[in-house]
């Protein structure tokens, strides 16, 4: 029975570890992809500037609560807009950015199956 | 024909990358915040300054009036600078300032208010700056005019006498 009372606690001990170690994997893994915004090339992840301090505080505070990455994404795109994200999303100001690079592809393979078309001709 | 057409195609093509790359060059890479307004105040609760209890936003704002809430801090050198302007704007009546002391300790930020007067109905202690990234500030000082629960313009950086009397006109 002891020994059950023992192992049950430190299933306890481990679990919390296992929980607490996984908001700091994510904690990371947020702020990689979160812009500081008053630090110029800098993730929130990298900088010690007051504001990105702040940041990695409330992805803490939410990630506590429950919130999951995307919401997260979304709480701070909601107060500071798409520029806060790395990973900039698909819209009307970034579509260029998303498309290029397939027509880019897409031409260039033209092009290369074109002349190995006619050289084979 | 099908031939000349290609090297006049992929040359265009290559001329419009160019230009589109060179005019990008020309783009200031240095992020200027957008001044996001007519957005509704964000619920939040915060500690009060002087009486140690934790408010929510609701008990804060009422409709009807206008408010200025302004994030500052002891340690913040132009805060020092806009205090005078907040002073004046505290004596009239058709506005409430609410202040957000940002990463600040109480000792400071009471002795920079006994040296340079308390404009502020009320003060959030916002010691982790949690609640200066609720509103969507960018550091100290930040001022957000509020009416009816909208924020109807946001100042980043001080206020000076040009911003002051755009508010006063504002708040006629």
């Amino acid at each position: 029975m002891k020994i059950l009372k023992l192992s049950f606690i430190f299933l306890l001990i481990f679990s919390f570890n296992s929980l607490k170690a996984s908001n700091v994997d994510m904690n990371s893994k947020i702020t990689k992809n979160l812009r500081c915004l008053i630090c110029q090339g800098q993730s929130v992840y990298d900088s010690d500037s007051e504001f990105a301090i702040s940041i990695k505080v409330i992805v803490d505070k939410k990630l506590e609560e429950g919130f999951s990455e995307n919401q997260i994404y979304d709480f701070f795109k909601e107060k500071y807009g798409d520029w806060i994200l790395y990973d900039p999303v698909l819209n009307k100001n970034t579509y260029i950015l998303w498309l290029l690079p397939i027509l880019i592809f897409l031409i260039g393979g033209a092009i290369i199956s074109k002349t190995f078309i006619i050289k084979k001709k | 024909m099908k031939n000349k057409l290609l090297p006049i195609f992929i040359t265009s093509i290559f001329i419009i990358i160019f230009i589109f790359f060179y005019k990008g060059l020309q783009n200031s890479n240095i992020y200027t915040p957008e001044a996001k307004i007519n957005n509704k105040i964000p619920s939040f609760s915060g500690e009060l300054f002087f009486k140690d209890k934790i408010i929510n936003s609701s008990d804060f704002f009422k409709l009807d009036q206008f408010y200025l809430l302004n994030i500052w801090s002891s340690w913040c050198v132009p805060c020092r600078e806009e205090h005078p302007l907040l002073m004046n704007l505290g004596k009239n009546n058709n506005i409430e300032l609410i202040g957000i002391n940002y990463k600040d300790t109480k000792i400071n930020a009471k002795n920079f208010l006994s040296e340079l007067g308390n404009p502020y109905r009320k003060i959030i202690f916002d010691k982790k700056g949690v609640n200066a990234i609720e509103w969507g500030a960018y550091g100290v000082p930040e001022s957000f005019l509020i009416k009816d629960g909208i924020i109807i313009k946001r100042y980043i950086g001080p206020l000076n006498q040009k911003l002051f009397s755009e508010i006063n006109q504002l708040i006629k």
